[in-house]
C-alpha cells in the first residue's frame, strides 16, 4: 500500500470515531425528543431533521461522499431528483394543491 | 478461450475517476434509494391519507423503543467497525481488518437476532402484517408497513452479513496476491453496509417514535 495514503487514512480514523460518537449522541437526542410529546407536525420535523443530519454524517464520512468524485455526486443528485418526484405526488395531493401531474385511473 | 477481464478494477477510470466496482455499487445504491424512497413515499401517502387519530404511534402499536434504540446503536457501531476494517487494510494491517470485520458480522447478526425476537413477540400476540389497528374506523396499514419496511431492511442486513462473512473467510485470500483489489472490495462492501445503516436511521424514528 502507498505509505502516504496509509498516513492519510490514519488521520481519518480520529474523524471516524468522532462521527461515531456524534451518531450515538444524536440517537439519544432523537429518542429524548420523542418523550417531549411535541405536536405531530413538530415531532415529525425535528425527528426528520435529526435523522437527516445523522444520514449526512454516515454518507459524508463513512461513505466518503465528502471527498468523492463528481460523477458519483451527479449520480446521487439525479437520484435525489427522482426521489423528490416520488414524494411530491402524495404530498401535493394531501396539501390540497393536487397531484403534480394527472394520475391514470 | 481467453479470459474476459473487467477493466479498471484497481486503477480509476480516466473519465469517471473511480474504479468499475465503485461505480457499479453506487449505481446499485441509487436503485436502492429509489426502492426505499418508494416505500417511504407509500408510508407518507397512507399515513396522511388516514385520519390522524386512527394512526397508532410506534409505542401505541406495541413497538419497544428501548429495543429499537439498542438496535440503532448496534447498527451504528457496526458501521464504524466496517469503516475501521477498510482503514486497517489501507494501513496494511490484515489482523486489524479481520478483527473489525468479525465485529461487524457479530453486530449485524445481533441486530437480526434482536429483530427476530421482536417479530416473535408480535406473532405470539397474534400480530401479523394483515393485522388491522383495532382503534381505527378504517383498517390501519401500520403493521403491514412495519413488517414490509423492517422485513426488507432485515433482508438487506442478512445479505450484508453473508457478503462480509464470505470476504472474511474466503475472499481474504485475494489479499496475498492483489491487496489493493481486495481493499477495493472491502470499500464496496462497506458502502453497501453503511447504506443499510443509513436506511435504519430513517426507519427507526418513522416507525418507532412518530
Amino acid at each position: 500500500m502507498n505509505e502516504a495514503e496509509a498516513a492519510r487514512v490514519k488521520e481519518h480514523v480520529r474523524v471516524y470515531v468522532m462521527v461515531f460518537v456524534a451518531l450515538g449522541v444524536l440517537t439519544i437526542v432523537t429518542v429524548a425528543i420523542s418523550y417531549l410529546h411535541l405536536p405531530t407536525g413538530w415531532a415529525i420535523t425535528v425527528a426528520m431533521v435529526v435523522a437527516t443530519v445523522k444520514a449526512g454524517l454516515v454518507a459524508g464520512y463513512f461513505m466518503h461522499l465528502i471527498s468523492e468524485e463528481k460523477v458519483i455526486l451527479w449520480l446521487l443528485l439525479l437520484c435525489a431528483a427522482f426521489v423528490f418526484s416520488v414524494f411530491a405526488g402524495p404530498l401535493g395531493t394531501e396539501t390540497g394543491i393536487g397531484p403534480l401531474w394527472p394520475l391514470p385511473n | 478461450m481467453s479470459e474476459i477481464v473487467i477493466p479498471y478494477r484497481v486503477e480509476p477510470h480516466p473519465l469517471t475517476g473511480v474504479t468499475s466496482g465503485k461505480l457499479g455499487i453506487w449505481l446499485f445504491l441509487a436503485s436502492e434509494v429509489m426502492l426505499f424512497g418508494a416505500i417511504f413515499s407509500s408510508y407518507v401517502l397512507l399515513r396522511v391519507g388516514a385520519a390522524g387519530v386512527n394512526w397508532p404511534t410506534g409505542v401505541e402499536a406495541g413497538l419497544n423503543v428501548p429495543i429499537g434504540t439498542f438496535n440503532t446503536i448496534v447498527l451504528i457501531t457496526s458501521s464504524i467497525t466496517m469503516v475501521m476494517s477498510w482503514a486497517s487494510l489501507k494501513m496494511g494491517n490484515l489482523g486489524g481488518f479481520k478483527r473489525y470485520m468479525s465485529w461487524t458480522i457479530v453486530l449485524g447478526t445481533a441486530f437480526l437476532v434482536v429483530k427476530g425476537f421482536e417479530y416473535s413477540a408480535k406473532f405470539h400476540h397474534g400480530i401479523f402484517p394483515s393485522t388491522g389497528w383495532p382503534e381505527a374506523t378504517d383498517p390501519s396499514m401500520f403493521y403491514a408497513l412495519y413488517f414490509t419496511v423492517t422485513g426488507l431492511h432485515g433482508l438487506h442486513v442478512l445479505l450484508g452479513v453473508i457478503a462480509n462473512l464470505w470476504l472474511l473467510i474466503w475472499g481474504v485470500r485475494m489479499y496475498q496476491t492483489e491487496p489493493e483489489r481486495f481493499t477495493g472490495r472491502i470499500e464496496i462492501s462497506g458502502l453497501y453496509w453503511h447504506f443499510v445503516d443509513l436506511v435504519w436511521i430513517f426507519v427507526f424514528p418513522v416507525l418507532y417514535l412518530l
